[in-house]
């Protein structure tokens, strides 16, 4: 049986909320999908999904942060995630109403119930993605900039509408771009951090379409029986503006009580690389790079750490890196911005002393 | 009768092995070492770690590939597991997540019965995460993800496990039949042993696409709802300023003055 394209319209963001607080990807998404919206046609919406119960407040929030509309479903038996109800409210929902795209965050949660609902309407998913286009223009920018594709062969003017949607894979050694092209909606989970908010627009309003949904107990076969947040300090990477990373380097685990002084003087987070973490000297939660968390910090420091494809491909966007490595060989220094190549257990504690003096020492710079 | 765990596992590449042939941008994979999938290799640990403590259970680990995936059986079989069965056709080459889900999804109804099936949450090659909710989906079983703690009631009907979230975890209970998929944090795979290398008791089956009776026009490349549009490698970040100085307070303060300057601190 063919899909009929042109009964799909729109743009869905699942707006991810845990505990009646949203996702900080999920207003990422939802500036994605308003971007992408209005390059799909005028009269394309971007609409935020939310599912759960007894969260009408985070309706405000939606509008605010970019979505034409808001497609509520709340019922008791969804006042948690569980993947059976989630997935069969999304679904049915899906079949009713038709998106054309759905994009949900990269999330323990998302990548739990995207495949479902994806494999429930026989269509394509695709994971992870870092980078989504509409416009074959936008697309050959964007590899001209940052890839070693060969764009002659694409049509800047290209009038496909159809998502490209752009992964890392093989642990970032390769990028690929997936298409959908014979089935809708099409589907993608994105990393979070990777995609921009807009500005929130104060008092920004919209339609709300309230969904009511068709569920029983008996839909959900799992029982959750509790929630733990974990004590220790939550680590928000992606919403760091400075990032203190530790790597191998550090030679054992009290090398990030340094880090950790660093990034306290910094106001930064601690970040670290897989080896460390792999080596027992810091949380996974810490880990930056392809199998932990991808960041785009103002300023990422990576301390010791030596630069394998996998790290890089968490932090290479950050807008300014910094490396202080022993070896000067170090992958890490073909990223970085500024490289220091010396013992970072005498370069960082210089850095934390003349940290409060940097604009003096700027000025003094200006001034010869 | 005996309790039946079904692993879904994959051969991949060690991508930490991989390099760039800098001149044509294209991955070089001779001489990269194929692995049991370490996120599979915590759900194999978890299968055998049930079929140390419980009489009468039966391991079968299953996977799609080529023939050179069979190799990766015969690990799981010296670590302990009873049976291998590798899907192995050109019918299903180049198969997206939604085809390779089809395709394992009717190798599973070819086994039979079972009580539990496990696999890795995702693999290193293409960390979709998504093969194991996608036959779960298609065999209509609930399934827990991210699974790092598992403990299971004596009569084998009840499973209680810790599902790992960003900033904690879910406490989940699930009835058998289920899916689960396994993270790093759940155990340590066991290393192959002699004995089981050398069981006669223990086969691989190898199946087509006709074996397992799936629907051709839902397997493969032309079959799958996604495909590739381009693929490419990223850009090396221009290499940026290497700093001099003669002590590490000259090196702190140059650092300070040029981030200054930039107006990113």
């Amino acid at each position: 049986m063919a899909t009929n394209f042109a009964d799909y319209k729109n743009i869905w963001v699942y707006a991810e909320q845990r505990q009646g607080k949203l996702m900080n990807v999920a207003l990422e998404l939802i500036g994605e999908g308003r971007r992408l919206s209005r390059d799909i046609s005028e009269d394309t919406k971007v609409c935020a999904l939310l599912v759960g119960n007894e969260i009408d407040h985070l309706a405000q929030e939606c509008f605010e942060y970019g979505a034409d509309e808001v497609i509520m479903i709340q019922d008791e038996l969804l006042a948690n995630y569980t993947t059976d109800g989630y997935a069969k409210v999304i679904y049915d929902a899906i079949v009713e109403m038709k998106p054309e795209i759905v994009i949900y965050g990269a999330t323990h949660i998302g990548r739990d119930l995207a495949p479902r609902v994806a494999a429930r309407c026989n269509t394509g998913l695709t994971a992870d993605c870092t980078r989504l286009d509409i416009k074959v223009s936008n697309y050959i920018e964007y590899n001209k900039a940052n890839t070693t594709l060969n764009t002659d062969t694409l049509d800047p003017n290209d009038p496909d509408t159809g998502i490209k949607q752009t992964r890392p894979a093989f642990g970032g050694n390769l990028m690929a771009t997936i298409i959908c092209p014979r089935t809708r909606p099409q589907m993608s989970t994105v990393r979070p951090g990777v995609m921009q908010k807009i500005e929130r627009m104060e008092g920004a309003t919209g339609e709300i379409i309230n969904v009511k949904p068709e569920i029983s107990a008996s839909d959900i076969r799992t029982k959750l029986v509790e929630i733990v947040k974990h004590a220790k300090e939550l680590v928000s990477l992606t919403d760091a503006e400075i990032i203190c990373s530790g790597g191998r380097g550090l030679g054992d685990a009290s090398g990030f009580e340094l880090i950790k002084e660093f990034a306290d003087k910094v106001g930064g987070v601690v970040g670290s690389s897989r080896a460390a973490v792999d080596a027992g000297w810091i949380d996974h939660s810490h880990q930056v790079g392809q199998t932990g968390t991808t960041v785009k910090p103002k300023i990422y420091f990576a301390c010791g750490i030596s630069g394998a494809i996998q790290h890089l491909a968490g932090m290479q966007t950050s807008d300014i890196i910094v490396a202080i490595n022993k070896d000067p060989d170090a992958p890490i220094f073909e990223v970085a911005d500024f490289g220091i190549v010396g013992d970072l257990y005498k370069v960082i504690p210089e850095i934390i002393k003349e940290w409060d003096n940097a604009e003096e020492l700027h000025d003094h710079a200006m001034a010869k | 009768m005996a309790f039946k765990i079904i692993v879904c596992a994959k051969q991949v590449p060690d991508t930490n092995e991989i390099k760039i042939n800098p001149e044509t941008g294209t991955l070089i994979r001779d001489g990269v070492p194929s692995i049991l999938n370490p996120d599979d290799a915590n759900a194999v640990e978890l299968a055998l770690d049930i079929k140390d403590k419980y009489d009468d259970v039966h391991v079968t680990v299953v996977t799609m590939g080529p023939p050179q995936a069979q190799d990766m059986l015969f690990e799981c079989l010296a670590m302990g597991c009873d049976e291998g069965i590798l899907v192995s056709d050109r019918a299903v080459g180049g198969s997206d997540t939604w085809a390779t889900s089809n395709a394992i999804s009717a190798a599973i109804r070819k086994i039979g019965e079972f009580d539990l099936i496990l696999a890795g949450r995702q693999a290193i090659d293409g960390d979709t995460a998504q093969v194991g909710p996608q036959i779960a989906e298609k065999m209509d079983l609930p399934q827990v993800t991210y699974v790092k703690k598992f403990a299971i009631t004596d009569d084998m009907k009840t499973i209680t496990v810790e599902r790992a979230l960003e900033d904690g975890h879910e406490v989940i209970e699930i009835q058998t039949p289920c899916m689960l998929t396994a993270i790093k944090e759940l155990n340590t795979p066991r290393y192959m042993n002699i004995a089981g290398i050398y069981n006669p008791d223990k086969k691989i089956t190898v199946w087509n696409a006709a074996d397992i009776e799936v629907d051709l026009t839902t397997v493969g490349l032309k079959a799958s709802p996604t495909n590739v549009f381009r693929s490419f490698t990223p850009k090396p970040k221009g290499k940026g300023m290497m700093l001099a100085g003669d002590t590490e307070k000259d090196l702190a303060k140059d650092l300070l003055i040029r981030l200054k300057d930039k107006h990113v601190i």
